[in-house]
């Protein structure tokens, strides 16, 4: 094997409470196309994170080993000069600049400080021309759509003399064509000697362009799959990422599902900023009374967009659809409406949408419900304080003092806190987007007994997840989304990984 | 329960620490400028002058606590004052209007004023930072086109009371004249003193039954008995000290009510916490159910009233309405809040500290002007405080 390329031996990497790299062996040839697959928080970007120097050597143990030489990475800059280059799902480039300042930001054909612009003009044409791509090295980035945005970002990768190419779901944001000229931009690479790693959840493309596939689950590499040597369907792929007995990582729960109490009909919703733009298209779904509902589908499916459209339009424009609760068509126009008639949407984003950092626990908790605990606009600071400490006691959270400011939490006690408000706020449907996203194990278990015990409590509970086997394991019935529609509905006996993925997959080649 | 004890006696020293910072600071200054004026800082009469030199900066100084509680500032307040002083002088010397109408009638545009802006802040989404720059041109222009670059004076009695006057002492001509080791004693100044200690005896002893009542800890009887025996000699010594040049200013009083009103409403009630929250976290503000665009829009409503009111104040100060007036005074009421400890990203301030930040700035000014240093060089010590007070604000929060 001397066109080994990349080697990264048993890495192994912690964070406080989890393993997300358990002892992971990567392999990459100098002229291959090598695929990682794994669900979302497999381990996928922790190891490309690794690799590029984002974590520093001495935060993990292992050794990485690139063009035959041990290296430690310190930084990002570190690996750039050895030729690894990584393009990220949220690009890097300065919308308000041209082709070309971007092209060379921060490694600038300059002389004395002086940028050369004949030259910087030149090499990016040249520089556009082997990624595909026609265009005015002079046009703004902001006037070229993302399928092109990622090309100029390979194309400036290849401006460093780039060795090895990290493409992080290049294709995610993208549409049939542009995904396909993208990857044979990857292939026609790999032919001039520019090797490449590719994550993707789109697992027919990987079938269609990987050489080989290392599929993570948990943490670990489960094992590699060498084109023409093993098998490479989808459905082998499908297996080696699921392929998990479902320990009992979820409490048993007794369900007891009344009428329909909740539900949308044909609902759509345009994208607030591109008026065009259709995100949520016709969506009909329902969640009855006791029931947890789970929706599955990968990132930007349209799970988040369509959960706050119906939270008093949070997001979206021309909004249209019915929709009902308790049997009555209801509007909520704003999201005080939505709260007033018992709606409220947990964000998966509690650090920048849910918490207020610099606050504590007692006010963050009681911001939903201000006028349950106030007579005439005065706040009852003592019955604030009783509810904080009650909810405290209750949800576990682990702190000295509720007046402990919510930034000094962990992920799984901020959690607890926003859960906390919308308890107290006492809402009849509950819609909670990623709930223990980014928190630990044990963690989990008890935010999955609270949903449990609202459930119990006859509350409408609506989840969306990331993470399929959370959403198979606490749900009573699943709709997988994707690409803005429903297009699965499946009972707790009919949802499985694989017959969500094959939902997935199914209309990602329809559409 | 017992972690509850724990948990409010905490609070409460945390909460305390923070709070006598400032107050302490502005002591140390006090002391500092005390000795080096030989004495006359503290004298009545400059002490009286002092509260009515920096009545207006105070007053702006409200209403730009939470501006900048939002993260945002308004840099039209000096001249909102300016043109509420000018529109004031035209409807009562030119218009001949009753002058207690054309109180009304600043206060009415002031709010006007403040809408106009926050309609462009809150709902148009133009930075505040924008259009209070537009509306400081915009408002100074208009403040010299309707005094056609001229002073108009003078200002009926009622302007020049509520600046520079003193409340009357009406107990003194009900009872008749009282001294103490020959001097005449100002009785409602006295009285007004005794009344606000037993106002304040009573709100600590209600406070701490409601607080009994739901079983959290309280001070203990002696504890309580110092703090407030060190509030109602204090008190009594202020009322005592102003007692001896002319009694309270009666700027003072209305700015006593401000201070009361904003510290009760940013504290205790939801409008507060909404502000509150609002520079927390605006995203989180929103989807917790809170209006945050009429938030935001209120604000700048608030100080456009609050400029009305430090127009108001400044115009019968000077007597005369003047298109150069309140020139700065935007750059004075920000310096007051951030020296005050608010934070410029917003959610964190308190109306006591940017009131304790504003009298930093006066005891400065005051203290330097006595001991003659020249103006120049008072603008580069305050500028300095300014710098040095966040500075020490933010490395003591990096410490933590």
């Amino acid at each position: 094997m001397d066109n080994v390329i990349l080697e990264m031996i048993d890495i192994t990497k912690e964070f406080p409470g989890v393993v997300a790299l358990d002892h992971v062996n990567l392999v990459v040839k100098d002229n291959e196309i090598h695929a990682l697959v794994g669900e979302n928080g497999a381990g996928k970007s922790t190891l490309m994170n690794v690799l590029s120097g984002v974590y520093p050597h001495g935060t993990y143990t292992g050794s990485i080993v690139f063009q035959g030489e041990e290296c430690e990475f310190h930084n990002i800059k570190d690996s750039e000069r050895k030729g690894i280059a990584i393009i990220h799902q949220e690009l890097a480039l300065v919308p308000y600049l041209s082709i070309a300042e971007n092209m060379f930001l921060g490694n600038e054909r300059a002389r004395g400080g002086v940028i050369n612009w004949q030259e910087t003009r030149a090499r990016t044409s040249e520089l556009l021309a082997r990624v595909g791509l026609h265009e005015n090295p002079d046009t703004l980035i902001k006037d070229i759509g993302v399928g092109k945005q990622q090309l100029v970002e390979i194309a400036k990768a290849l401006a460093k003399e780039v060795k090895l190419l990290i493409l992080d779901e290049p294709t995610a944001a993208l549409n049939e064509a542009e995904s396909a000229h993208l990857l044979d931009i990857i292939r026609e690479l790999k032919r001039r000697g520019v090797p490449c790693i590719i994550i993707s959840h789109k697992l027919n493309e990987v079938e269609q362009v990987a050489d080989s596939i290392t599929i993570l689950r948990d943490g670990a590499t489960i094992e590699t799959l060498v084109k023409d040597v093993d098998e490479m369907s989808e459905d082998r792929i499908i297996k080696g990422m699921v392929g998990r007995e479902i320990k009992d990582r979820w409490p048993a729960r007794e369900s007891e599902i009344g009428d329909v109490y909740f539900s949308v009909e044909n609902w759509c919703a345009f994208d607030p900023i591109d008026e065009d733009k259709q995100v949520i298209k016709n969506v009909s779904l329902h969640v009855c009374k006791g029931e947890v509902v789970g929706i599955a589908g990968l990132m930007g499916a349209g799970r988040t967009e369509l959960a706050m459209s119906m939270f008093g339009k949070a997001y979206g424009r021309k909004i249209t659809g019915t929709m009902k609760k308790d049997g009555k068509p209801v509007e909520f126009k704003t999201i005080q409406h939505a709260i007033r008639h018992g709606v409220a949407y947990l964000t998966e984003d509690r650090k920048t949408a849910g918490l207020i950092l610099i606050n504590d626990i007692r006010e963050n908790i009681s911001m939903a419900s201000l006028g349950k605990l106030s007579k005439r606009f005065v706040i009852n600071r003592n019955r604030e304080i009783q509810v904080a400490e009650e909810y405290r006691a209750k949800l576990n959270i682990k702190t000295p003092s509720i007046s402990q400011l919510t930034g000094n939490l962990s992920g799984g006690n901020q959690q607890k806190v926003c859960l906390s408000r919308w308890i107290f706020a006492d809402p009849d449907v509950l819609i909670l987007d990623e709930p223990t996203r980014g928190i630990d194990v044990g963690a989990k278990y008890e935010i999955y007994t609270i949903i449990n015990k609202l459930a119990a409590a006859g509350k409408a509970v609506i989840i969306i997840s990331s993470e399929l086997p959370e959403v198979l394991g606490i749900s009573d019935r699943v709709y997988v989304m994707n690409q803005g529609r429903i297009v699965g509905e499946l009972s707790k006996q009919e949802a499985s990984q694989e017959s969500v993925m094959r939902c997935i997959m199914q209309s990602s080649r329809e559409g | 329960m017992e972690g509850t004890q724990l948990t409010n006696r905490n609070r409460k020293i945390q909460f305390n620490a923070r709070q006598y910072g400032m107050g302490i600071a502005l002591i140390a200054i006090m002391i500092l400028f005390q000795i080096l004026t030989k004495g006359v800082l503290l004298k009545p009469l400059n002490v009286s002058n002092l509260i009515m030199q920096n009545s207006y900066v105070l007053v702006l100084a409200i209403g730009m606590l939470l501006c900048i509680l939002t993260g945002n500032i308004d840099l039209s307040v000096g001249s909102i004052a300016a043109f509420i002083g000018a529109t004031s002088g035209v409807f009562i010397m030119d218009f001949k209007m009753d002058p207690v109408l054309v109180l009304v009638l600043s206060v009415v545009i002031g709010g006007v004023i403040g809408a106009w802006q926050g309609f462009w802040i809150s709902y148009v989404r133009i930075p505040a930072f924008i259009v209070t720059l537009a509306g400081q041109l915009i408002f100074r222009g208009l403040t010299m086109a309707i005094l056609n670059g001229q002073t108009k004076a003078p200002f009926p009695d009622i302007y020049t009371v509520v600046s520079a006057g003193f409340v009357p002492d009406v107990l003194t001509d009900l009872l008749g004249p009282i001294s103490l080791f020959g001097k005449q004693l100002n009785l409602l100044t006295l009285a007004f003193g005794i009344l606000v200690s037993v106002l304040y005896i009573i709100s600590e002893l209600r406070k701490r039954a409601e607080m009994r009542r739901y079983n959290f800890a309280v001070l203990s009887p002696a504890m309580l008995a110092v703090k407030v025996t060190l509030m109602v000699v204090g008190i009594n010594l202020f009322t005592f000290w102003l007692n001896d040049y002319k009694g309270i200013p009666t700027v003072l009083v209305l700015l006593g009510v401000l201070i009361m009103i904003y510290s009760f409403v940013t504290s205790r009630t939801t409008i507060g916490r909404h502000i509150y929250a609002f520079g927390g976290n605006e995203k989180a503000a929103r989807l917790s159910g809170i209006n945050t665009k009429r938030v935001f829009f209120w604000v700048y409503v608030n100080m456009g009233v609050l400029s009305a009111v430090a127009g108001i104040v400044f115009a019968g100060r000077l007597n005369a309405a003047t298109p150069k007036a309140g020139v700065n005074f935007e750059l004075d009421a920000i310096a007051s809040c951030y020296i005050g400890g608010a934070s410029a990203s917003g959610g964190i301030g308190t109306v006591f500290g940017a009131i304790v930040g504003g009298l930093i700035m006066g005891v400065l000014n005051n203290g330097m002007s006595i001991m003659g240093i020249s103006v120049d060089w008072q603008q580069a010590i305050k500028g300095f405080v300014l710098l040095m007070a966040v500075a020490f604000d933010v490395l003591s929060k990096k410490k933590k």
